[in-house]
């Protein structure tokens, strides 16, 4: 007796796959430290290592030239999202000096099938993005602060990550040329 | 390799990297809980996607659902050869082992192999056991990109 041959959503169990798989490193995170604030930390460098590669991967299938101002930047985060996680986030809250604004999302992908017991609050359990744009815009020679002002695991309507530019990184000459 | 395929894989080496710690005493210990990170994700994923189909009789059966749907669905890629002895031994041959394919083409770095293969051995293992199977599953690395997983079934008593 043969099996109809079972065609599986290839996509879909992509997805899944990256989901549980980063729901089983930040549980073992949380084994592995006492403090919720180091297990941000450590999550937040897993990002950072992340990005600093992905920029890499990001610009070779973009072709994309340096951005002029941080709109343009925007732009690029937002696609980036679109390419690597397949969520598109709103670009919202400008601040005046157009050096700050926040990417929102109606739905995480990290945190599908997550739930926070209320003894972990302090948790940022998608703190490995944060890492990845900090890393990702190091590489662009952008210096940029990330945080969540709002998560939705938290109970928030909308998970909003905010983006703070701080300054140009300018080349440095080599240690021992003047 | 899409975009999202390589967000995996960077997720991958990076758990890796921190799992495994450079001193080599704790190493083996280090394998056995990214085994069992492993075994934990190959069990849930299985519990999501074959929720929908219908249920699986035999042992070889669930054995080739793993090397070719279930595969490419991970590795974007069916198992090349499966072999059996009828007696509870399986061995998965993966010529071009993903995690493998940007690592090597031969027997450099061979060392440092395993650790990336063991997080798959726990996935079979998770998957498998959340079919009713339970077994050790082990790795054999010659030269990379390939790989061959041996799976021994656990007889039920």
């Amino acid at each position: 007796m043969s099996r109809q041959s079972t065609r599986l959503d290839v996509k879909k169990v992509n997805s899944e796959l990256f989901t549980l798989t980063y729901g089983a490193i930040v549980s073992q995170l949380m084994k592995d430290y006492e403090n919720v604030e180091d297990v941000n930390k450590q999550l937040d460098r897993m990002g950072y290592n992340i990005g600093v590669r992905m920029v890499e991967d990001f610009l070779a299938r973009t072709n994309s030239a340096r951005c002029n101002d941080l709109r343009e930047t925007a732009d690029k985060i937002q696609y980036a999202f679109k390419m690597y996680l397949g969520i598109t986030p709103a670009l919202t809250n400008w601040s005046a000096a157009g050096d700050e604004f926040s990417l929102t999302f109606d739905s995480n992908p990290l945190t599908e099938f997550v739930e926070l017991p209320d003894n972990y609050q302090n948790l940022k359990y998608s703190n490995v993005l944060c890492g990845a744009l900090r890393g990702s815009c190091e590489m662009v020679q952008m210096d940029v602060s990330c945080w969540f002002a709002q998560d939705q695991l938290k109970g928030d309507l909308a998970t909003e990550l905010r983006i703070k530019f701080n300054k140009r990184l300018e080349d440095a000459i080599p240690a021992g040329e003047d | 390799m899409s975009a999202e395929d390589v967000l995996f894989d960077m997720l991958h080496a990076e758990i890796v990297s921190y799992m495994v710690s450079k001193e080599s005493e704790t190493e083996d210990e280090d394998l056995s809980v990214l085994e069992h990170l492993g075994y934990s994700c190959g069990w849930r994923l299985i519990e999501r996607i074959t929720k929908e189909l219908s249920r699986y009789k035999e042992e070889l059966e669930i054995l080739k659902f793993i090397c070719t749907d279930f595969w490419s669905c991970v590795y974007k890629k069916q198992v090349d050869n499966l072999r059996t002895n009828h007696q509870g031994v399986y061995v998965l041959q993966d010529n071009e082992f993903r995690f493998f394919s940007k690592l090597s083409n031969g027997t450099q770095y061979l060392k440092a192999a395993p650790k990336y293969a063991t997080f798959t051995c726990g996935l079979i293992r998770g998957a498998l056991e959340n079919f009713g199977i339970a077994s050790i599953v082990t790795v054999e690395i010659n030269t990379m990109p390939s790989c061959k997983f041996h799976i021994n079934v656990q007889q039920s008593s």
